[in-house]
């Protein structure tokens, strides 16, 4: 198997400024984290603080490894309690969004 | 609470929907309300019945504001027969961009009866009920109890917590949405209505089902201090009234008694739309996206099996809905000798005795460009906080990310930001980078920022 998985990861709700103001990125994720486990969830974002975040506060993606209450994870547009949540093991040409929820109004 | 009774007949506060069946739904439309309702009666799935059904519902909107306004409009023109608003806020100026239902000449006016007002020239018909006060958990449940439908309209998480949880003890549907900036969000929540603590099969969420736990304090950002775009925060609210007159024109709110003849009415998993909206690029393929949403959770603190959660216990203050939305976070606490307030910052400097300095304004570039104190350089607090952060992570130097002038000086260094946070972060990096030459130069924070500086130096300072 390849290993890497192209997948397609988007920001919103405020959380791409911390990603170079940027709302869409394609991301080629190693397909097994260092244990040689396939990438799931947890893995990804633990990724894309290391490697895509620009911003230096990754408190405001990630508190104590996992990630923060107030932001939604959607797996290809469904709330990722569907889907098993940090343990979900991404699939090629998966689409992961990170939405954080809004109280303005 | 004033009342105003309207002229609709059959909405005499005879409660639920359900009850009005049989006195509300089979009567004769008056001229007026045949005329005036023409345009949407004759819209496939509405007809008289769907109608008046509107007009034997009683909606209550939740916040007069960004939401609340273009909410309102609609549900008051769709001919909703009784709307209550509650508010405690009085009209502001910068209110008027995107709070539609309000106006200039109202400006000092509460902003129930400003709405009101505006309503009532849209379309007398509708009973108005002004609840000219801030939503507490201790009048929640008697003013939701007056309703058939609730719309979250509010601006802080304290509130939205609360208003669901009295929604699912008191079994109402619950139309939420929230704007920030460039953002929007809607969900449809608690419809129909399930009694707390039945988990088994498929019931739908309440707010925390699908939030569970509010975000830090230090990531929350209100419209006041973020900003908001009135079309972004309108749709929303627009969208949401949609949402009320189909849940209340069809009656999704009452659960179906033959399921299996009727129409498709499964709400158990509804939709988070979501909205983005940029300024620098049009309308694209990812603008609007309809995000699948879970089910009941039976752990739900509210509405799950084990919830011990009662009306009598919110209005006793439990749980407490402030401390679960402001739970404390580590925030940079400088010691006073490197403070310094607005006022004898100003002060030193008008006597002449401040030695050349230097001012660092750690605001974004947008609101440095309305105004700032004489002399001061823009350093906007995120991007220097990023450059930093490259700075030790890949070696380098101050050098590379702050003027020459910062670095090659011993002048002390001042630092402002908008209310007085972020510039005691800055004081702390800048630190860091060593600029403070071991201790031989001064860096310092200015107490309160640009918001002390307005109340303690300039009061026509351009704060925003």
């Amino acid at each position: 198997m390849s290993d890497t998985i192209p997948i397609t990861v988007d920001f919103a709700g405020g959380l791409e400024k911390l990603f170079g103001d940027q709302r869409r990125h394609s991301v080629s994720l190693p397909a097994r984290d260092s244990n040689g486990r396939p990438a799931n969830v947890a893995f990804l974002a633990d990724y894309l603080c290391k490697n895509l975040m620009t911003d230096p506060r990754t408190d405001q993606l990630l508190e104590d490894k996992h990630i923060r209450p107030g932001i939604l994870v959607l797996i290809n547009d469904a709330d990722w309690e569907l889907e098993g949540e940090e343990a979900y093991e991404i699939q090629p040409n998966d689409n992961i969004l990170f939405v954080t929820t809004l109280h303005g109004g | 609470m004033g009342q105003d009774t309207g002229n609709h007949n059959g909405a005499n506060g005879a409660s639920v929907a359900e009850n009005s069946a049989q006195d509300g739904l089979a009567r004769r439309l008056t001229e007026e309300e045949f005329d005036r309702y023409s345009r949407q009666m004759i819209v496939p799935g509405m007809g008289k019945q769907g109608q008046l059904r509107l007009i034997n519902s009683r909606v209550l909107i939740i916040g007069a504001g960004g939401l609340g306004c273009p909410a309102a409009q609609y549900i008051a023109g769709a001919g909703v027969g009784t709307i209550g608003i509650v508010d405690g806020d009085v009209v502001e100026m910068s209110n008027l961009h995107r709070q539609v239902g309000h106006a200039t000449s109202r400006i000092g006016m509460k902003k129930v009866d400003s709405l009101i007002s505006h309503l009532r020239g849209l379309n007398p018909l509708p009973t108005y009920i002004a609840h000219p006060f801030h939503l507490t958990p201790q009048n929640a449940a008697d003013i939701i109890s007056q309703y058939d439908l609730v719309m979250d309209c509010t601006d802080n998480p304290a509130t939205r917590y609360l208003i669901s949880d009295v929604c699912v003890l008191l079994c109402r549907p619950l139309v939420s949405a929230a704007s920030v900036q460039k953002s929007g969000q809607l969900i449809v929540l608690n419809c129909p209505p399930t009694p707390q603590g039945l988990v088994d099969g498929k019931y739908a969420p309440c707010y925390r089902c699908c939030f569970r736990k509010p975000p830090p304090p230090s990531s929350m950002v209100s419209c006041g201090e973020a900003g908001i775009m009135g079309p972004v925060v309108g749709m929303m609210g627009v969208a949401q009234a949609g949402e009320a007159i189909k849940i209340l024109a069809s009656a999704l709110h009452i659960p179906s008694q033959n399921t299996e003849n009727g129409p498709e009415r499964n709400l158990q998993q509804p939709t988070l739309l979501i909205y983005t909206y940029d300024l620098d690029s049009a309308v694209g393929p990812y603008s609007f996206r309809a995000l699948k949403m879970g089910g009941r959770k039976k752990n739900c603190f509210a509405c799950g099996e084990n919830s011990t959660l009662t009306l009598e216990g919110i209005k006793a203050g439990n749980p407490n809905y402030e401390q679960f939305c402001s739970i404390p976070t580590a925030s940079c606490n400088l010691p006073p000798e490197e403070r310094i307030t607005a006022a004898a910052y100003h002060a030193a400097k008008e006597k002449g005795e401040l030695p050349e300095h230097i001012l660092l304004d750690t605001r974004e570039k947008e609101h440095f460009s309305f105004g700032s104190i004489d002399g001061a350089v823009n350093l906007p607090f995120g991007k220097f906080l990023m450059k930093a952060a490259a700075v030790k992570r890949g070696g380098g130097s101050a050098r590379d990310i702050l003027p020459p002038e910062v670095v090659d000086t011993d002048a002390p260094i001042f630092v402002v930001c908008r209310r007085g946070l972020d510039s005691q972060e800055t004081v702390a990096k800048l630190k860091e980078l060593g600029l403070d030459k071991g201790g031989k130069r001064k860096i310092m924070d200015i107490a309160g920022g640009m918001k002390a500086w307005k109340e303690e130096v300039d009061p026509s300072f351009p704060f925003i």
